[in-house]
């Protein structure tokens, strides 16, 4: 059951991708990769299946590789929580193309709804703004969702973080490849580079 | 057994070149002062981005964004941190990334500190057991001969692979009051 004044993890990811144009997106491990393939599959789509506490450095180096393309890590507060120190590096590096979204339940849904510690208030956006991260925002309607998917495309003012806060319902995974060769040179071939 | 030398070793530049040479773009590192030359070199460098981490793993996950986005990188860090990657380390594996990490390498010849012993004891082991190939470098004439067989089979074989720089090349950290 959705708790009230809480999004929905899909409509938010959807909104996020639906004008997307050239950005890759990244999922972190667990449901953020299925809210990715339910938004519709796509050669830009950078699915994770493990590497938990990845994501955000993953997209830092597409960010780093592709200054002139939006990058945008999809993320799970589990899976961001894991990797705490990337923001740190993020900071550091200020890449201007790069946006971060936690998709923010408060809980490992992956495993059993166990709680994170976001529920006993730990601040992701706290965080992010600590190390550095100048655009950081709360998250919790579906304008500021709007609000935050139109400034991904703007590739010059990042780096950028959000957390929204997300119902903890446990939706049909959408199951993605799992083909961990397959989507890395899916999103090379997209990018013009051939295989070796 | 010898101390770590006072002047700068000609080992450090030559796997600068070797980096600039197979046109390598990101350099994630967590500092080890065996490292230190060549990541003055790299931050100095006009087509290198040297990336300071707060973990090792991030560089790893680094990397594979690196090359899914169509720039080579390697990872420089010491042996202790090899323990920090393990899991991340199966990204090499399923995405057949052309990995490569230059580690310094702790806790063996003539080590002071017994708390490196365990780490470096295992370090080629760990590396092994994740799937990366493991070469090694103890002597100042070998080290280029070795890092570019290192960079050849990573880059142009996508094997994963480690150059272990020994603390017989690097010299033993020496601990004084």
């Amino acid at each position: 059951m959705s708790k009230a004044n809480l999004l929905d993890r899909r409509a938010v990811v959807a909104a996020l991708l639906k004008d997307r144009g050239g950005a890759i997106a990244v999922g972190g491990l667990g449901a953020s990769t299925y809210d990715i393939a339910a938004a519709g599959d796509h050669d830009r789509n950078f699915y994770l299946w493990g590497g938990m506490g990845g994501a955000v450095m993953i997209g830092l180096g597409l960010a780093l590789a592709q200054p002139t393309l939006p990058v945008v890590v999809i993320t799970g507060d589990g899976e961001m929580l894991m990797g705490i120190g990337s923001l740190a590096t993020v900071g550091l590096q200020q890449p201007k193309n790069l946006s971060i979204i936690v998709l923010d339940n408060e809980a490992y849904g992956e495993t059993g709804g166990q709680a994170s510690h976001t529920g006993a208030g730990v601040d992701l956006v706290g965080v992010a703004k600590a190390c550095g991260i100048g655009d950081c925002r709360a998250i919790s309607t579906m304008a500021e969702v709007e609000g935050f998917a139109s400034t991904l495309q703007d590739v010059t003012a990042g780096p950028r973080f959000a957390s929204a806060k997300i119902d903890d319902a446990n939706l049909e995974r959408v199951l993605s490849s799992r083909d961990g060769t397959y989507i890395v040179n899916r999103i090379r071939g997209s990018l013009g580079h051939s295989p070796i | 057994m010898h101390a770590r030398a006072e002047t700068a070793a000609s080992w450090p530049e030559e796997i600068f070149s070797i980096l600039q040479r197979f046109e390598v773009r990101q350099v994630p590192y967590v500092p080890d002062a065996g490292h230190s030359q060549l990541i003055e070199r790299v931050l100095g460098s006009s087509t290198m981005r040297g990336i300071a981490l707060t973990t090792e793993e991030e560089g790893v996950a680094l990397l594979a964004g690196a090359w899914a986005g169509g720039q080579r990188g390697v990872l420089l860090m010491q042996s202790s941190g090899v323990g920090n990657c393990i899991n991340m380390l199966s990204l090499v594996q399923i995405f057949r990334l052309p990995f490569l990490t230059l580690v310094t390498m702790r806790g063996e010849w003539g080590e002071f500190n017994p708390w490196q012993v365990p780490m470096g004891s295992n370090t080629q082991g760990i590396l092994e057991l994740s799937g990366v190939k493991v070469l090694r470098a103890s002597h100042p004439e070998e080290v280029r001969e070795v890092v570019e067989a290192g960079a050849a089979q990573a880059y142009n074989a996508c094997t994963p692979t480690a150059v272990l720089l020994s603390q017989r090349l690097i010299g033993a950290k020496v601990f004084t009051k």
